[in-house]
Parts: structure tokens; C-alpha cells; sequence
């Protein structure tokens, strides 16, 4: 870089023309990204060699030039060297503005700046791309359970959702390049659509606090970032690929960027991955393939004071659900739940049948930035999305093939943010969304819509306001705003809607009685008001206390509002409620954090009191033809959750590390006085690593986790008649399995392949002692044990 | 100056997504496979008047529980006994009984009786591979008793099977019947 200014500056020498030749040239240097006093810049006029640096103050001064045009060169250490020409006339005065921060301005591509202050009063947790690359073969979902305070509600090994201290769905908003994930996050046995291989960076916020996202992320915020592209020529690209013995598949994964000076940039990355049946300890779990092709394409332009980029993103899967959890009824309930094995055990197949899901998700966004000088920062997104969900289900006669569920979800959003430094301490972010949805029920299914046709417009305003009060203090307060509006075509079944007086209260939204169903209109809407209040305080070398209390509301979902009728795949009969308002969070959250080299460490104790909490319990048994259903309805309840993580690591002895973490939460319905249900059970995990960076930086690593029992669940088992023995028998489907223990080991050795590629092998076996479990937040944990021992071979090539 | 271009190009096109036109009201679903009633008709052998079993739940999965007909055998009388399923959410009301038939190597009906109640029941219909149906059975009432009468359809059960105890498979339906022997 700064040959070639030395080349331009040699090149551009000209002869001058001697005139008057007294003349000064003088000024400032300043950061053009902050305007601070540079000190210590190197000035170079090009056709007299004369050099001066700038002085404390930030000045410089040339003397004895002529009346001429020069072209002189400015550097600086820590910025981009540039040259500029200068028409001097007289004793000329003129200014130079450089790019600071040179290293930081290569992480600047739009979306890193975009995500460098999620929030300042909650501790981000963060797993980087090396951890990441481990997860190649799995999904995001079990990256995401590595965290402390993060755990993983399962359908099986293939569907994986995060929650964050406890709460999932609707209540953890997911940011995937910017961009929210709307991809009908509502569902229990629905995860996240992104390819775990597209994204470099992952980090969770455990709190409502980073309102620029969302006002009602009542657990917390996952933000997926894809890769940083440096402003340089460049072309460089990996491949990944990782075989497994459980599930007998493979993941393909590979990426390219190519990158220029001038500042444009593209990379193309894509996956491939194909498992058939997993496998528990001593047998197949049948029916739990799975299939993944996923794409995307990002081309932009970055530029210090503007940008743009455009980033298109496919995601297509497609998920075999174990067969031995497709039941009739309660009696096949008792049946499942009684037999230690699963009732289905095929041999080994790589074929996919009903029950199944297939899901695909488009996503596209444009995006923006430009830089004003004394302003600030202008953002500009707009982003598409396309979500495709098919259900199959085990179905009769000409509806083999059918899907049961046929949803479409399209969302278009609109964000406008301003960031702007309004003095040296105080930064204000502020900005602007807009949202419009729709969701389309393919009614050919056959099958009564699970979640009705509706258009959604949502607008919400925010600003977060930091204040750095002295070196110590940091000061945060931020408000969100957020109005929702939907428009809904409901069919009712005349049963249900009599018998929740809906015909008495709601008889104005009805627009067409069609005798056993009812076709209405509902319209909500919902004012939403969210904040956040914070603080960080920095002392002695290491040492942060973070506390965070945020307010955070959230407008019930399509799910909780409209279910109603079996859901299949849950085996039970949903209901929600057209009356449901917001729910209301209030979240206390303090950390402790030091952070050294040889030991770190940090406490998150958390207190989160929820009013009109939304939950979802199982209420009656209805019998119908089919048999006997468990009702699961949707009430608000006040709720109270509590806990705390804890986080460690110790380098005691050279090479050698331990990492330690704890995770505890206490969930309480406190209403009732009852324990909520699906709380994950406190975990304990402890790893020792080995990493030598000397020796082809050779990795090796130890992990133990210990998964407790969970004590804490409410008893909802019910009694059901069996004909055969002539007895009530109770459905035990409360309990929760005892404590496990799970052994995981892996391993990495990097191999220069030449001068710009490298190679790196790993292995990883998870469940080294094949140990038989039940994981209480599996949902499939009544039908079968989870995965047994799995070697993952795992290949890497950068170039 | 570029960007802002594409800045406004950018809020054009997203307009222009945005505008679209509303759909009509949605179509209601007609559900195809549901099975709202289920009669068992038993027929004196030696001829007579024909004992109804019937159990109607209109509403599917929805609040209202099924209705039941019931009637009483007369001892020592062997009955034939046929099994027809309809979905009368549709009009005219489908006959589900012959879907059943045309898969019948993956569908099954258990006839359980219990609580005393004594009857045999043999002679089940068979399916494709030769093995039992049940949607056609003889059903012989003994001595006067009293108890229940179960009707099970299991689809894609273990065949062929010595029950409902390791016939596997899932619950299509079931409904149990409080019968006399008189």
C-alpha cells in the first residue's frame, strides 16, 4: 500500500515553474471519522521532498512553496496513507482528513459496524468461527447450546431451537445478516432457518436490551453475522467437509470471496448435507434423515463514509421425524411411554418418509450506509423474505403424498437507523422499521388450517443513547415503540367457537356462517412499549460489572391467538385465545466479568418477571373417534424466572486450558404457585484443552457435561380407560429423566499445505462412552433415547 | 451521489413489493380424511331385527364428544357383523370404509370385549396378503352377561399379529360400546 503511494508520489514529480516562492502552507489533521487531533502524521510534498509531522495539536506547516499545484502525501501509522493535491496561492490554508484505525477499518464492512454496539449494558457472548466450524455438520441451534445460559429445545437431533435463559420461540428474536428472522419462529418443532456454514460470527444477547432489533425478544437476541470482507485485492475461499458414522452422512461446505481495493467485494458460499437414520445406543431411530442445500450470494461496496451491499440467501430442508412418535391417541401414548424402546425400529435407510418437514427459506436484502461528516452514521435496509413450510403426515388413500400443513409466510421490512456522536461521551442510535406480512394456508392440504391467512403491518421507532460518563462509567438508556396490526381470515369450528362464548363476545368479527365452521374476521392490534436502562462499570485491570434492567413487550403470536383443532405432530389438541394481550417482561441482569489472560471469568445472576405470560399447558382430555386427546391451551399467567450463569477459564500450565460452565434457571408460574413447564435442568460442563500453536497448532480437547434431573415441572399426567385390560392407566407424561453424564472429545492439527492454503484435520467423537439418555427438553424423549456415540471426521482446507 | 441512487432505487423497488393487491377471502377446507362416524351393523345370522352401534362425533377434534348408540345382543345367537365408516362433515357423506378396503395390507380392526361380557368374535374378513381385516367378522353372543365391546382401526400395523398388543402401529380410531347379553 504504501509503495504504490511512493510510486504515485515518484510518477507525479513535475518540474515547477520558480515564481514566487515564499509562500506557507498550513493546517490540521483530523480523523475523518471522529474528528480528533492527529499527532505525529507524516506530510510529504512529492516535488520538493520536503517532510514535516504534525505537532500535538495537530498541525502542520510547509514553508517556501511556490504558486503551484502539489501533490503531497499524508501518513500515518495507524491509517491509510493518501495522497492529496493542493493548489497553493499565497499562504494557503488547508486541511487533511485521514481514515483512522486502519485495522479497524478493514472489520468495517456494513454489517460489522452495523453489530460493534449490540448492547453496552448486557455481556455478549460470542462463538467464533473456529468453535463454529466444529458445528459444521449440526446446526445452529447446537452451536448456540456451547453458551452458557443457552439451551436447546430438540424434535429429535435434526430440529434444534435455541432458548436463551429458559424462553424460546417467539420470545428469542434471531438476526441473520441484519435481517430478522421471520420464519415462523412460533412452533416449538420449527428451527431456525440458517445454514450454521454462512455465518462467521454468532453471538447472544441475553436480554431484551438491543432495541435497535426488537422490542420484544423477552429471552434474548441471537445475531448471526457472515464473514467480514477486508478492503483489498484478494481472492480466498474454504472448503469443509465432515463425515459422520451416527447418521452415516456427510456436510459439504464451501465458500469464496473475492475482495478489491477499490472497495467492491462478493463471496458465494453454499452446504450440502445428507444424513439417513441416527442411531441410539443399540438401535436405528428410524424416520430421522435428513436433507440440507442451502446458497447464498453477497455482492457490495464498502467504502469508509458509504456503502451498500446486497446478499441473497437460500435455504431448503428437509427433516425425517422419528416414526415411533406419530400417535393415534392417548393410547398409544401409554403404549410409547411405557415401552423402553421406541415401537418402530426399521433397518438403516437413508429414505425420508412422512412424518417429515420440508422447509425453505428465501431471504434478500439490500442495505446501505453513508457517513456524514459532524452527523453521523445513515443505514438503509430493506429485506424480503419467503418461508415455506410443508408438514407430512402419515395420511390415507389419494393424500398419501400430501402435505398436511402448507404455510407461506412473506415478510418485507423497511429499517432506517441513524447513529450519531453527539458529543465525545454521548451516542445516539435511532431509527425506524417498518413490516408488512403474509401469511398464506394452502387450503389443498385437505387439512384444517393450523394457522390462518393474515396480513400483518407493524411500524416501531427506537433510540439507544449511550453516555460515557468518565473512563469508568458508561451510561445507556434506550426506548422502542412498536404498533401491530393484523388482518385475519379465520374458519372457526361452530363447536369450539359456542363453546368459548366466542358467539356472545365476538360475534361482530364473523363474517359468513357456513353451519360447522365459521369464517371470521379478526383485526388486533397491539401498542407495544419496550426500554432499556444500563450501566457498565470498568475497574481495577480486568475487571466489568455490567447491570441491565429492561422492559420488554411482546404481542402474542398467530400461534397462541388462533390455534385450535390437533396438532399432529405433538399428538394433542392446541387451542388459543382470541383475547390474549401482551405480555410484559421486566428483566434485572447483572454480570460480573473479568477478563485476563491466564484466568476469566464471569457471573450472570438474572431475575425476569413476566406479566401475562403466555404458556402453553395441557388442560383436559378429549375424546373424539380417534381417541383420546390431551387439550393443550394457551393461558396468561404471571411468571417469574430466575437464575444464573457462570463462565471460566484457567490457563494453568502452558498450553493447557480449563473452561468451565454453569447454568441454572428457576421458572415459577406465579399465579398458580406451580413450577413452569419445559424449563431446562441446570447443567455443569468442564473442558480441558490442549492447543499448541508451535506445534501445527495441534488441538486437543477434553469435554464433561453433567445434566441434572429436572425437579421442577408441573404434574399434568392424565388417566386413560385401555379396553384390552380393562383399566384407567395413567400417562405419565410429565416426569422428567434422571441426570446424564456425556463425554465429548475432539481434535485438530493444522498441515501447511504451500505458501496460501492450509489444511486441517479433525476428529470429534460426541457421547465417547455411548451412553443411553433422555434429554427432558427433547420433545421425542417419551419414544426414544438420544444419539448415541458419533465420530465426525472433519476436513478444512482454506485458499 | 451513487449511493443515493441506489438508496431511492432501493426504496422504489421495495414499494413496489409492498403494493400488492389483497386476496379474496380464503376457501374453507373441506377435510377429506376425517372419519366422523363409525357403525358397527350385527345381523342375526338365522334373521331378525339388525343391532346399531354407532359412534358420531361430528365436530372431529373439536369440543363436542362423540355420540354414542348402543344395543343389547340376545344370548346364544350368532350375529355377521360389517363395519362402515363415513366422513359426514361432507355432503353427500363419503364412505371411508372402502378407502380402508383398497390399503388393506396397512389397516386392521381389533375387536376387544371386556368387562365380561361374553362374546366371541371370529371369522374377521381377510386383506390383500391373507391377513386379518376385520371390517367384516362373525361375532357369536354366549351366555347373559354384560361389559364393553371395543372397535380399534389401527393403520400400518405389525401383520400378521396376535392382538392389539403387538399389532403397533397408530390409532385411526377406537370406540367402546357398554353391551348386554340378554
Amino acid at each position: 500500500m504504501r509503495n504504490f503511494a511512493f510510486l504515485t508520489l515518484l510518477f507525479s514529480s513535475i518540474t515547477l515553474l520558480s515564481q514566487n516562492c515564499n509562500n506557507s502552507l498550513s493546517g490540521l489533521v483530523t480523523d475523518i471519522h471522529d474528528g480528533q487531533l492527529l499527532t505525529g502524521v507524516t506530510l510529504i510534498v512529492a516535488e520538493t521532498g520536503q517532510a514535516v509531522q504534525t505537532n500535538l495539536d495537530g498541525t502542520y506547516s510547509f514553508t517556501n512553496l511556490c504558486n503551484a499545484t502539489y501533490y503531497i502525501q499524508v501518513s500515518h501509522p495507524y491509517c491509510l496513507t493518501k495522497g492529496f493535491t493542493v493548489k497553493v496561492s499565497g499562504d494557503t490554508k488547508k486541511s487533511f482528513k485521514l481514515e483512522h484505525h486502519l485495522e479497524e477499518l478493514n472489520q468495517i464492512t456494513i454489517e460489522g459496524k452495523a453489530y460493534a454496539d449490540k448492547s453496552k449494558t448486557l455481556l455478549e457472548h460470542t462463538i467464533n468461527k473456529d468453535e463454529l466450524e466444529r458445528f459444521s455438520s449440526g446446526s445452529v441451534g447446537d452451536a448456540l447450546k456451547s453458551l452458557s445460559g443457552v439451551s436447546a429445545l430438540n424434535s429429535g437431533s435434526t430440529v434444534v431451537k435455541p432458548l436463551i435463559h429458559g424462553l424460546h420461540s417467539s420470545r428469542v428474536a434471531i438476526i441473520n445478516n441484519g435481517v430478522r428472522m421471520e420464519d415462523q419462529e412460533w412452533g416449538a418443532e420449527h428451527a431456525p432457518n440458517i445454514d450454521i456454514n454462512s455465518v462467521s460470527n454468532l453471538s447472544v444477547i441475553k436480554g431484551a436490551g438491543a432495541l435497535q432489533y426488537s422490542g420484544d425478544a423477552v429471552g434474548g437476541v441471537i445475531i448471526a453475522e457472515t464473514s467480514k470482507v477486508p478492503v483489498k485485492d484478494s481472492l480466498y475461499g474454504k472448503s469443509l467437509m465432515t463425515t459422520t458414522t451416527n447418521g452415516r452422512g456427510f456436510s459439504l461446505s464451501s465458500k469464496l470471496t473475492k475482495s478489491y481495493k477499490n472497495g467492491w467485494y462478493t463471496t458465494l458460499q453454499g452446504t450440502l448435507k445428507r444424513f439417513g437414520d441416527f442411531e441410539a445406543p443399540g438401535y436405528v431411530l428410524s424416520n430421522t434423515g435428513m436433507d440440507e442445500r442451502n446458497g447464498s450470494i453477497k455482492v457490495g461496496f464498502n467504502r469508509f463514509d458509504y456503502g451498500f451491499e446486497g446478499y441473497y440467501s437460500h435455504f431448503k430442508n428437509e427433516i425425517g421425524i422419528l416414526s415411533a412418535s406419530h400417535l393415534g391417541g392417548a393410547k398409544d401414548q401409554v403404549r410409547a411411554i411405557s415401552s423402553d424402546k421406541p415401537l418402530i425400529i426399521k433397518d438403516f435407510t437413508y429414505a425420508i418418509k412422512a412424518p417429515s418437514q420440508d422447509v425453505t427459506h428465501h431471504l434478500a436484502t439490500v442495505k446501505g450506509f453513508k457517513r456524514f461528516e459532524n452527523f453521523g452514521k445513515l443505514n438503509f435496509q430493506y429485506d424480503f423474505q419467503r418461508n415455506n413450510r410443508l408438514e407430512f403426515d402419515i395420511r390415507r388413500g389419494d393424500d398419501k403424498d400430501k402435505p398436511a400443513s402448507d404455510l407461506e409466510l412473506v415478510t418485507h421490512t423497511i429499517l432506517v437507523d441513524i447513529e450519531s456522536r453527539l458529543s465525545d461521551q454521548i451516542l445516539l442510535k435511532s431509527g425506524l422499521m417498518t413490516k408488512y406480512q403474509h401469511n398464506f394456508a394452502n387450503p389443498s392440504t385437505g387439512v384444517r388450517r393450523l394457522i390462518p391467512d393474515y396480513e400483518m403491518y407493524d411500524s416501531g421507532l427506537y433510540f439507544i443513547i449511550d453516555y460515557q460518563l468518565n473512563d469508568h462509567l458508561l451510561l445507556e438508556a434506550g426506548g422502542r415503540y412498536d404498533y401491530s396490526h393484523m388482518d385475519v381470515f379465520k374458519f372457526y369450528k361452530t363447536s369450539f367457537w359456542d363453546s368459548r362464548n366466542y358467539n356472545q363476545r365476538f360475534s361482530e368479527i364473523v363474517v359468513e356462517d357456513l353451519g360447522t365452521q365459521i369464517l371470521t374476521n379478526p383485526q388486533p392490534k397491539f401498542n407495544n412499549g419496550s426500554g432499556t436502562l444500563g450501566a457498565t462499570y470498568t475497574f481495577g485491570e480486568d475487571y466489568k460489572v455490567f447491570f441491565n434492567y429492561s422492559v420488554a413487550s411482546r404481542a402474542p403470536n398467530p400461534s397462541e391467538l388462533f390455534s385450535e383443532g390437533l396438532h399432529h405432530s405433538a399428538s394433542r389438541i392446541e387451542q388459543g385465545d382470541l383475547s390474549f394481550k401482551s405480555e410484559i417482561a421486566h428483566k434485572v441482569a447483572l454480570t460480573l466479568q473479568s477478563d485476563s489472560d491466564q484466568f476469566s471469568f464471569n457471573i450472570n445472576p438474572y431475575i425476569n418477571t413476566i406479566s401475562d405470560f403466555i404458556v402453553n399447558e395441557p388442560t383436559e382430555i378429549r375424546q373424539t373417534l380417534r381417541g383420546n386427546f390431551q387439550v393443550w391451551e394457551y393461558r396468561q399467567t404471571n411468571a417469574q424466572l430466575l437464575g444464573v450463569d457462570v463462565d471460566a477459564s484457567y490457563t494453568f500450565a502452558e498450553n493447557y486450558r480449563i473452561n468451565s460452565q454453569f447454568s441454572l434457571v428457576k421458572g415459577y408460574d406465579r399465579t398458580l404457585n406451580t413450577p413452569l413447564i419445559g424449563m431446562p435442568p441446570v447443567n455443569i460442563s468442564n473442558e480441558i484443552v490442549y492447543q499448541n500453536s508451535s506445534f501445527n497448532s495441534i488441538r486437543l480437547a477434553l469435554q464433561s457435561s453433567y445434566n441434572f434431573k429436572q425437579n421442577n415441572y408441573p404434574n399434568t399426567n392424565f388417566e386413560v380407560y385401555i379396553p384390552e385390560t380393562e383399566t384407567l392407566q395413567e400417562v405419565d407424561v410429565s416426569s422428567t429423566p434422571e441426570a446424564y453424564h456425556l463425554l465429548d472429545f475432539s481434535s485438530s492439527i493444522d498441515i501447511n499445505l504451500n505458501q496460501a492454503s492450509k489444511l486441517t484435520v479433525g476428529l470429534r467423537i460426541t457421547n465417547v462412552l455411548d451412553t443411553s439418555y433422555r434429554n427432558y427438553l427433547n420433545r421425542l424423549r417419551y419414544y426414544a433415547d438420544d444419539l448415541g456415540r458419533n465420530f465426525l471426521l472433519n476436513l478444512k482446507i482454506n485458499y | 451521489m451513487k449511493n443515493i441512487k441506489f438508496l431511492t432505487l432501493a426504496l422504489v423497488v421495495s414499494t413496489l413489493f409492498i403494493g400488492c393487491t389483497k386476496d379474496d377471502d380464503p376457501q374453507p377446507v373441506n377435510e377429506e380424511e376425517v372419519i366422523t362416524t363409525l357403525t358397527v351393523t350385527l345381523k342375526p345370522a338365522g334373521g331378525g331385527a339388525e343391532v346399531i352401534l354407532q359412534s358420531r362425533d361430528l365436530d372431529g377434534d373439536g369440543p363436542d364428544e362423540p355420540v354414542i348408540t348402543t344395543g343389547n345382543l340376545a344370548a346364544g345367537i350368532t350375529y355377521n357383523g360389517k363395519i362402515v365408516l363415513l366422513n359426514e362433515t361432507e355432503n353427500p357423506a363419503e364412505d371411508i370404509t372402502e378407502e380402508v378396503e383398497e390399503e388393506s395390507d396397512e389397516h386392521q380392526f381389533f375387536h376387544t370385549s371386556a368387562g365380561g361380557l361374553d362374546v366371541t368374535i371370529t371369522n374377521e374378513n381377510l386383506d390383500s396378503n391373507g391377513n386379518k381385516l376385520g371390517t367384516e367378522f362373525t361375532l357369536d353372543a354366549g351366555a347373559v352377561s354384560s361389559g364393553t365391546l371395543t372397535f380399534t382401526l389401527r393403520h400400518e400395523p405389525t401383520k400378521p399379529n396376535t392382538g392389539l398388543e403387538d399389532a403397533g402401529g397408530e390409532t385411526d380410531i377406537t370406540a367402546t360400546f357398554n353391551v348386554a347379553v340378554q
